[in-house]
């Protein structure tokens, strides 16, 4: 039956009587391409697993999913990007920042010897949620599919403006770490606080942030001024994997880093 | 017993559209068949999709596909397995392995050649090396000027085949890189202008070589409706000539049948692209006859 489907496939398909003159030249190679016929196979069930291939396969399959399903850690609470505290803030994302900003301040001042003062995300590239329970590789690959990498990137306290301006305007919960910025009723902003200190216009702040968002992904233009960047060759999802292993319980941070001032 | 049913009906229906088209008999001219099979964008989907993926559920899957390649395999002894490249990174196979398990299958499935595409610079251009012992086929790249990296002298810019007498060249193409990948990554590879780049080959391959078929592997991408100064397959075969074939990849493409246009001297060519992750393989069958039999007449494309 599955045959007969396949034979109709075959027959069904499109036609196209093409008559091109063909062209009888000196030195013309002596087989020449008559006819053409195409077909698209699509990879279903219908075909038997190559016994071969599927062994060969196992035990990197095995090892693999060991690895992913081994727990790291608990989470107390289902952390969702959709669920935000005053619109402003989510758990995963504060808890994204944060994991992120303490990794990057650490291999910062190893590699570079100096100090972080931001971390900077993006609410888009959350990718799922982290569900109550055992925590394992796995969540880090469903929170984390992209093979984004950690960098610094060295801002003038303008740009970090432009940033806070930025996040005003997009009206979205990005990770945010390091720095508070607090708007007005207008969604206009107000102060920034960095390290809590006031932001000053001619210091350079550094921001840990991800390769992905420096090359201009989600239309963050201020990272792409920046005076000095810093690759530190880690990519984000391993961070996770690696803080995960580090702690048993994950903390639920609800501190809010963008504050609406109430009129 | 299931496969010789397949094989025999394939065979009919075969015969039954060769003969709805009047194609003179296989008793005449001498004839030759290649079969050409494709994958792009593959990205390390080794397994079939799960059975609840709301998209691509239970498709897919190397297994499978071995299994289609050797029934084919066993029916026609002429036959070219191509890849049109990131082959790397999209499931935790890559993420442990760096490749080594993507390679060594698509060894065991005997694939003849492939090109890179720009993930498959994920681990860096060294990365992409160290992983190489592991695969019997070899990779082309005519754009791509590797001379001051370690795959100068490792990645060709094309390679040519016999089968039963019939010369089959195949070169490849990579898209810019810049702005794609980082420079970290790439390193000193070099993005040359594909168009330029595949004048000269097809010349090459076409004239000099004397090759009967020549195919293009590339992953540029099918086409870019919003950005119409981006190199793309369409445009690639509209301003060249000589290519009969171009196998795609990049843009995750889903063409039901290849795209025929019209190139530069106003003859077919054919852009054929499977879309990703091993969801499908590509099959093209070229039918050869002994050209001085044939004094006018036509190609036939069925699609």
């Amino acid at each position: 039956m599955r045959m007969t489907k396949k034979y109709n496939t075959y027959r069904n398909g499109f036609v196209l009587f093409l008559t091109t003159a063909l062209l009888s030249a000196c030195g013309a190679p002596a087989f020449r391409n008559t006819a053409i016929e195409a077909k698209k196979l699509p990879i279903t069930n219908q075909y038997a697993d190559n016994q071969d291939i599927e062994k060969f396969i196992l035990p990197y399959r095995d090892h693999i999913n060991k690895d992913l399903d081994s727990v790291l850690a608990y989470c107390p609470e289902t952390m969702d990007k959709s669920n935000s505290i005053n619109g402003w803030q989510t758990t995963i994302g504060n808890f994204l920042a944060d994991v992120t900003f303490d990794k990057a301040a650490t291999l910062f001042r190893a590699k570079e010897n100096r100090s972080l003062d931001i971390c900077l995300l993006n609410h888009g590239g959350i990718r799922s949620i982290i569900p109550k329970g055992p925590v394992t590789a796995r969540t880090a690959f469903e929170v984390m599919p992209f093979e984004n990498s950690l960098m610094v990137v060295a801002l003038k306290g303008e740009q970090v403006l432009e940033m806070a301006q930025y996040i005003a305007r997009e009206k979205k919960p990005h990770p945010l770490g390091g720095m508070q910025i607090v708007l007005d009723k207008d969604n206009a902003v107000k102060t920034i606080t960095i390290q809590g200190k006031p932001l000053e216009a001619g210091k350079i702040y550094n921001v840990a942030t991800s390769d992905y968002l420096y090359n201009g992904g989600d239309s963050m233009d201020f990272l792409g001024k920046a005076v000095a960047t810093y690759y530190l060759d880690y990519k984000l999802r391993n961070i996770y994997i690696d803080y995960f292993k580090e702690v048993d319980t994950l903390p639920i941070i609800r501190t809010e880093r963008i504050i609406t001032q109430k009129p | 017993m299931k496969r010789r049913e397949f094989i025999q009906k394939t065979a009919a229906g075969s015969a039954l559209v060769m003969g709805g088209l009047s194609l003179s008999s296989f008793a005449g001219p001498e004839v030759k068949k290649l079969t050409i099979l494709h994958t792009n964008d593959v990205h390390s989907h080794i397994d079939p999709f799960p059975i609840d993926d709301p998209k691509f559920a239970n498709m897919g899957g190397v297994a499978r596909r071995a299994s289609i390649i050797k029934q084919i395999r066993s029916d026609e002894p002429n036959l070219l397995l191509l890849d049109a490249g990131d082959v790397f990174q999209g499931t935790p196979y890559f993420n442990y392995y760096g490749g080594e398990l993507e390679f060594k299958l698509m060894s065991m499935m005997q694939y003849d050649l492939c090109t890179l595409g720009n993930h498959d610079f994920d681990n860096g251009i060294d990365g992409f090396n160290a992983q190489l012992h592991n695969a019997s086929f070899s990779f082309v790249s005519a754009n791509y000027d590797f001379k001051n990296t370690v795959l100068d002298g490792i990645v060709k810019p094309y390679k040519i085949f016999m089968k039963d007498g019939l010369k089959i060249g195949v070169f490849g193409l990579g898209i810019e890189l810049n702005g794609l990948v980082n420079k970290n990554l790439y390193k000193e590879t070099v993005y040359n202008n594909p168009i330029d780049v595949s004048k000269d080959m097809a010349r090459i391959l076409k004239h000099s070589e004397k090759c009967d078929l020549v195919i293009c592997l590339s992953h540029l991408g099918f086409i870019y409706a919003n950005d119409n100064q981006k190199v793309s397959d369409l445009m690639l075969a509209r301003a060249t000539k000589d290519i009969d074939l171009i196998i795609g990849g990049h843009t995750h493409t889903f063409l039901n049948k290849p795209y025929i246009e019209k190139n530069a001297a106003g003859n077919e060519v054919l852009i054929n692209q499977v879309g990703c992750y091993g969801l499908n393989l590509g099959r093209i069958d070229f039918t050869f006859e002994k050209g001085g039999k044939i004094k006018s007449g036509g190609k036939t494309i069925v699609v």
